[in-house]
């Protein structure tokens, strides 16, 4: 097992010094068939750790790699954790990476920096592993911050390009806002507890005071909010669209904003002392899930429209942990990597037919020209919207069902949000693949082309996972489910009690009826309009003037402060001290060099002088 | 009968500040070099007077050095005198100002 586990954070290491080494002489085809297949190997060994640890009597392995840092009784061994939790996510996390680089393959055919683009994406995932696989919170950290900085790379992959540039320093910058709240979350747990190790702060959590437990469970969930793009730091990742669209697929969709969820899971057992704590992470989740889903209603760029939609699914997720469904939040976390990284190479095989249009009010009639992408895109249409019986139904009847029984009125924003999504993905694809065509001035008359296998490929297979995902956690099914599966890591904490199968029938019928209206009046709506003032409102369309508020919150007062630096403080203050102290040496040394007469005798005075006034204190002291 | 120790005392004080004066007062630098020689060797006498008195040995040790410094520095000084006088034919310090601040 120890092998295992460690080869599968290693292959994508591999493969990142291999093409490190030998980018400069491989062909483009060998550099992504290099990236791609160390993916491709560590998805494997994670299947062959699966299946060890289903014979694992205690569903826990350790593996010691080494001891990383030791300083007192600050202990940080470099270990892997693996346990149902993390190889359930090392599953999801190397399966749809395989895929999406496969995928990039074909997308990214003669960009520029192609090598470097693979060399980032397999450093991604050997962060995200680590993230993943660490069996301490400082290793966690690692990962954590790389996963962070192969983002700003990625973004800003078009660095030539200004909006490319800033967004990537948008994304950082926010990012780091959220690490703050990780580190702080780190420092107390150490000065508490005197250990990072997962396993020993679990073992020991029960010993932190009530308000200990809230401080950390609150910087945990700042530490979220950055890295999953939560409220308040949210506005980040539409920005991050401006990185090609395989990297918005697998790192801005499927796997790195999901870390935060991740760690807010992985530390269930602190976040269980806090049930103030979990109210706020929940109401933070339903606040965002419902804020993205409107702003999503609005958006014209087809992939903004999918960053929000990105964030209110991961809002579900936040709130489901808050309730306290933490299989729950796992199992959309899986559904949604399946159908939201679909969707987006399928946006991302749109954009590549219409040389690069991301404008949804210049596409409309593509059914016909993407015979591949039409059908495996009608399938995460219906995913996300909650159709039965596809795996977003389930996933995101599971969180809404806990939802129900922790807070009636979060639940209600859920319901509200389900026909949301319904309605701005409605909306997305009747704008993309119906109504008339309005983009042959990008495709200079031609008729769009679907794209190359590799491309198409990795479509059909999300499809497939978009269909079948549910059968992972059917509701009437326990012990061979996920659930059942992370029991281990999640069964000691106590659950609200179970919906009745009646109220579970009945909350799956909201759900439907919600999904369908939702879907139902996008259609009427969008059938026949390209654009509308009544449907796409200024405010919704500007992020509810979220930028602006931080702009005039913290923005311009910094410019302001900055520029009366520059315009007083500068010149007056600093450079009037500099100039002051030069003009009082000058000054006093112009009094000073009068004392120096040149006259030999007057020298003799002083020293006489001088010599009189110690004797007469000489004699004075003595006397 | 031995002359008080006084007395040496109140000579070397006298030596010492008709030095002084001299070497305030006038202009030469000839002059000067003796007033400075009056005053060392007032210094003098005073170590050896306490010397005496106290019966410590280290007074008298010390007026070699002062004496061998004396003729190292009058050695020097009256070569710089000397070349003064030279190039300006006058041993006035007080036309030496070049120095002033």
């Amino acid at each position: 097992m120890a092998h295992v586990a460690t080869l599968i954070v290693l292959w994508p290491l591999a493969g990142f010094l291999v093409v490190v080494v030998n980018g400069k002489w491989l062909s483009e085809r060998a550099v992504g068939a290099v990236a791609t297949g160390v993916v491709a190997a560590s998805f494997v060994t994670s299947v062959i750790a699966f299946v060890l640890l289903l014979s694992d009597a205690h569903r826990e392995v350790t593996v010691q790699l080494f001891s990383w840092i030791t300083a007192g009784t600050l202990q940080v061994p470099a270990a892997l954790l693996v346990d149902p939790l993390s190889i359930t996510m090392c599953l999801f996390v190397t399966g749809i990476s395989a895929l999406i680089h496969l995928y990039s393959m074909g997308y990214m055919k003669g960009e520029r920096d192609y090598t470097k683009f693979f060399l980032y994406m397999n450093l991604f995932v050997f962060s995200m592993l680590l993230l993943v696989l660490a069996n301490n919170l400082v290793l966690t950290f690692v990962g954590w911050e790389g996963v962070g900085v192969c983002s700003y790379w990625l973004v800003s992959y078009y660095f030539d390009r200004d909006s490319a540039a800033s967004a990537g320093k948008k994304a950082f910058i926010y990012n780091r806002v959220g690490d703050v709240g990780l580190l702080i979350a780190m420092f107390l747990l150490f000065s508490r507890l005197h250990t990072l190790t997962y396993l020993s702060v679990f073992h020991r959590a029960g010993t932190l005071s009530p308000t200990v437990a809230t401080l950390v469970v609150l910087a945990l969930l700042l530490g979220a909010t950055g890295k999953s793009a939560q409220i308040p730091l949210f506005n980040w990742l539409p920005d991050a669209m401006e990185g090609p669209t395989p990297v918005s697929a697998l790192i801005h969709a499927a796997t790195m904003v999901t870390a935060g969820v991740y760690l807010l899971v992985r530390m269930a057992p602190v976040l269980a002392l806090s049930s103030s704590g979990r109210a706020t992470i929940a109401v933070v989740g339903a606040l965002t899930a419902f804020v993205a889903a409107t702003i999503a209603t609005s958006q014209r760029d087809i992939k903004k429209v999918l960053a929000f939609s990105t964030v209110s699914q991961i809002g579900y997720m936040v709130l489901a942990v808050g309730a306290g469904a933490y299989s729950a939040a796992i199992f959309l976390m899986i559904s949604h990597a399946f159908f939201k990284a679909l969707l987006f190479l399928g946006s991302g095989s749109v954009i590549h037919a219409l040389n690069g249009e991301q404008d949804m009010r210049k596409m409309g009639g593509l059914a016909k020209y993407l015979p591949l992408t039409f059908p495996t895109f009608l399938v995460g249409w219906l995913t996300i919207s909650g159709i039965p019986p596809f795996a977003g139904f389930w996933s995101k009847g599971e969180v809404l069902t806990n939802v129900y029984l922790f807070s009636k009125p979060l639940w209600v924003l859920g319901v509200a949000t389900a026909m949301l999504t319904g309605y701005y993905m409605s909306r997305l694809f009747v704008l993309t693949f119906r109504g008339t065509e309005r983009f042959r001035a990008d495709t200079h008359g031609h008729d769009p082309h679907e794209s190359p296998w590799v491309m198409t490929a990795p479509l059909v297979v999300l499809a497939a996972l978009s269909v079948a995902g549910g059968v992972l956690d059917l509701p009437w099914v326990h012990r061979a489910s996920l659930a059942g599966f992370l029991d281990p890591t999640f069964g000691f904490i106590p659950n609200h009690g179970h919906a009745s199968t009646l109220a579970q029938v009945a909350l799956a019928g909201v759900d439907v009826v919600v999904a369908v209206a939702g879907v139902v009046a996008a259609l009427a709506i969008w059938r026949s309009r390209v654009t509308s003032d009544r449907y796409e409102r200024p405010f919704l369309e500007r992020v509810w003037r979220w930028d602006d508020a931080y702009d005039a919150a913290i923005g311009r007062p910094l410019t302001a402060a900055s520029q009366f630096g520059d315009d007083v403080i500068e010149p007056r203050v600093i450079d009037g001290a500099v100039a002051a102290i030069a003009v009082g040496v000058r000054r006093s040394a112009e009094g000073v060099r009068k004392i120096q007469s040149g006259f030999l005798r007057h020298y003799a005075l002083g020293i006489a002088l001088g010599l009189a006034v110690i004797v007469v204190y000489l004699l004075a002291r003595a006397g | 009968m031995s002359v008080p120790a006084a007395w040496y005392l109140v000579l070397g004080a006298v030596l010492f500040g008709i030095g002084a004066f001299g070497l305030l007062t006038r202009r030469s630098a000839l002059i000067m070099f003796m007033c400075i020689e009056l005053m060392l060797n007032a210094v003098t006498l005073t170590f050896v007077t306490f010397s005496r008195t106290l019966g410590d040995i280290g007074g008298q040790a010390t007026v070699f050095f002062v004496m061998v410094v004396a003729a190292a520095e009058v050695t020097v000084g009256l070569g710089i005198v000397v070349a003064v006088f030279r190039r300006r034919s006058s041993t006035s310090v007080d036309e030496l100002s070049e120095m002033k601040g």
